[in-house]
């Protein structure tokens, strides 16, 4: 029942969202870790595993450790770690934590499974 | 647990001067060093101000730069606001000497998923301090991330590792916070900041704003826990530092003119103590302004600066008011001794009053005060609120060695003898200026309740203002106690006029003995010519017997002669 609900809701966000949004359209995603940390470690596999199932090539990752570059925090008003940034499409959309729940993360990046 | 360390740290306690007037004065040094200290108030309580002054008046004063945290104002918004208290902050940052970090948190474009920790607000943070070597940082407001995170528990372990982080970081830190219902802080953040808490207070009574501020914790250091009124104009936060009634300020034995030569004869003819304190009370129209605007011209003309506060005329009207009697306060406002600032007492608090005169007084420098009236301030207060005020303020203008003279109105002729705002004990003179009304006329009555440390006149005088000026004039005393006003002229008319006869008649006698003597002389002079004549009329009959007597002799003579030739020639005889 709620997946049927779902699926139309996404059928019609997809009729009203696809003009704007070519399929070549990449996805610029940007992860803020702060050194090699289990939570940053755990939200790079987790992103990595979504991206792939989602997005396959339709994706690039840059991932920012903030202990090498701390000026770069500012930029993107990035107070928790790790976050995840969406940079393209537009809007912005940021998802903080290890991303573990993937539910949440695909909410929260209005990324919808293309494979089902 | 760290207990034990803090307290053997206690004596040693370092201090970080804010450069706020006053402030350090209280927590005798400033914040502690290298601790974050809380700020909670109210919303306009001041304490972004408060922290921005500690943070800019560090770079400015003490060359520690400093970062600004800001977690709601934009950088921007942040700049215009504390350009009005001439704070250039985009200077500063070119100077490296600042650092300002706008922290915004979206809470619509962000999503939580899994655990996460703040290490992004600690990275930017060590990265500014590092930048810039800072030594103080502020953090306004930083509660305001509870609305940006959905996990309090999260945020909450995170911010009190942030704290413990900066006192690791040995930056002297100010985090703000809103007060809460029932807790300094809405979401309890002193829990986690312990070693300093000032609470600034926006306080309003009877609609006149009181801003008030508070040390309520200060571990191991000594700090006053009263509540100061404090002001915010355009030289930022100015904190009255309310000492407590310290009798041990130094005294001077000069004697200073209170401007009325007659009055000064009567404070043992050389008028007021410097520095000590003076009340002149009285009912309505007693001329009590008059008194005082002599007292500031008297110190004008001595070259001694004189700030004087008036709460009921404005500075043009006691202009205008003074030269009918022959003051020129104009010439001394133009020379700059002279200081005329006119408030009304609802203006602003009455603990802002004191801290705007406080504030006036280390600015002038005057060596005179004059509040005129103080009676006024109590539509702001209670009088005893005011008496408090005034109190505090007569310590500090005497620890300054400033003399301070207050007026005061009185209303009640029978309670005129009640203390003033209650203050008449603190006073060292207090004269008091009634009229007394007799014959359907009022007269002012002057004389001098008390005035510590001289032999002062006890008598009433008549207190005559004219357009020459002031003048005490003796009353007069007679059966009938004093006579003042026309009854006093009238006696010395009276007393004028015995006078006047009384050498009337004096001369009166004189010119009688006069003719008395005159008409002797003359009675002298005619018994003389009496005498004269008497004596004429002898000499007469005796030269006339002389003569007579020498005839007859001669005759006799003639006559014996003839008989001895008759003798001889007989026939000749009978001759003839």
């Amino acid at each position: 029942m709620a997946k049927t609900v779902k699926n139309k809701t996404t059928k019609e966000l997809k009729s009203v969202i696809r003009p704007n949004k070519p399929k070549n359209d990449k996805w610029q995603l940007r992860l803020y870790i702060a050194g090699n940390t289990a939570k940053s470690i755990t939200a790079l596999t987790n992103l990595k595993k979504y991206c792939e199932q989602h997005l396959s090539n339709r994706y690039e990752i840059e991932v920012i450790d903030l202990l090498v570059n701390p000026q770069l925090a500012a930029g993107d008003q990035i107070l928790a770690i790790p976050t995840l940034v969406r940079k393209v499409p537009v809007p912005v959309r940021k998802i903080i934590g290890d991303l573990s729940n993937e539910e949440k993360v695909l909410v929260g990046l209005d990324l919808r499974p293309i494979k089902k | 647990m760290s207990r034990p360390v803090k307290k053997s740290n206690t004596t040693a306690l370092e201090k970080t001067p804010t450069g706020i007037n006053g402030f350090d004065e209280i927590t005798n040094g400033g914040l502690p060093a290298g601790r974050p200290t809380l700020v909670c108030g109210e919303a306009g309580a001041g304490k972004t101000l408060f922290s921005i002054e500690f943070v800019v008046r560090g770079a400015l004063q003490f060359k520690e730069p400093g970062i600004i945290m800001v977690f709601e104002e934009k950088a921007e918004d942040l700049e215009m606001n504390v350009a009005s208290l001439g704070f250039n902050l985009k200077k500063l940052q070119k100077d490296g000497l600042l650092w300002i970090d706008h922290v915004h948190v979206n809470r619509s474009e962000i999503e939580e998923t899994g655990m996460y920790d703040l290490d992004g607000l600690f990275i930017r943070l060590a990265h500014a301090i590092d930048s810039i070597n800072a030594k103080r940082v502020m953090l306004d407001t930083i509660e305001n991330l509870f609305g940006s995170f959905e996990n309090e528990g999260i945020l909450r372990s995170e911010l009190r590792r942030l704290f413990s982080w900066l006192k690791d970081r040995g930056v002297t830190a100010i985090i703000t916070a809103e007060k809460g219902v029932g807790m300094l802080t809405r979401h309890g953040l002193e829990e986690y900041v312990s070693d300093c808490v000032v609470q600034l207070e926006h306080r309003v009574e009877n609609q006149i704003s009181t801003r008030l501020l508070r040390v309520v914790k200060y571990r191991g250091s000594l700090h006053g826990t009263n509540e100061y009124p404090f002001l915010i104009d355009e030289d930022g936060i100015s904190v009255l530092p309310v000492t407590s009634l310290q009798l041990e300020r130094e005294v001077s034995s000069q004697r200073i003119s209170c401007g009325i030569e007659s009055l000064d004869t009567m404070l043992g003819g050389k008028g007021f103590f410097r520095g000590s304190s003076i009340l002149i009370s009285g009912t309505p129209g007693t001329g009590k302004t008059s008194i005082a605007a002599y007292f500031a011209d008297a110190s004008c003309r001595r070259k001694e600066r004189c700030l004087y506060y008036a709460f009921e005329e404005s500075p043009p009207q006691i202009i205008r008011n003074m030269q009918s009697i022959n003051v020129d306060l104009k010439k001394h406002i133009e020379s700059g001794m002279l200081q005329l600032i006119s408030t009304r007492p609802t203006l602003y608090g009455l603990e802002s009053h004191l801290v705007a005169i406080h504030k006036k007084v280390k600015q002038f420098k005057p060596r005179t005060v004059i509040l005129d009236p103080i009676t006024n301030l109590v539509s702001v207060a209670s009088a005893s609120e005011v008496k408090s005020m005034l109190m505090r303020l007569l310590d500090f203008l005497q620890a300054e060695g400033i003399t301070v003279l207050f007026t005061a109105l009185v209303f009640d002729k029978e309670n005129a003898l009640q203390a003033d705002e209650g203050i008449s004990s603190l006073v060292d003179a207090w004269i008091q200026v009634r009229d007394i009304e007799a014959n359907g006329e009022r007269n002012r009555g002057i004389y001098i309740m008390k005035s510590r440390g001289m032999n002062h006149s006890k008598q009433v005088r008549e207190f005559v203002i004219t357009s020459k000026g002031l003048e005490l004039v003796d009353v007069y005393l007679g059966p009938d106690g004093i006579l003042i006003g026309s009854a006093r002229v009238a006696q010395e008319l009276q007393e004028y006029t015995g006078k006047e006869l009384r050498s009337y008649a004096a001369s009166r006698k004189d010119q009688a003995i006069q003719r008395k003597k005159l008409v002797l002389e003359a009675k002298i002079a005619s018994l003389k010519e009496e005498f004269e004549s008497v004596q004429e009329e002898l000499n007469k009959t005796f030269i006339e017997e002389q003569l007579k007597k020498e005839i007859i002799e001669k005759n006799r003579q003639e006559l014996t002669k003839n008989r001895n030739s008759r003798i001889s020639e007989n026939g000749k005889n009978s001759k003839k």
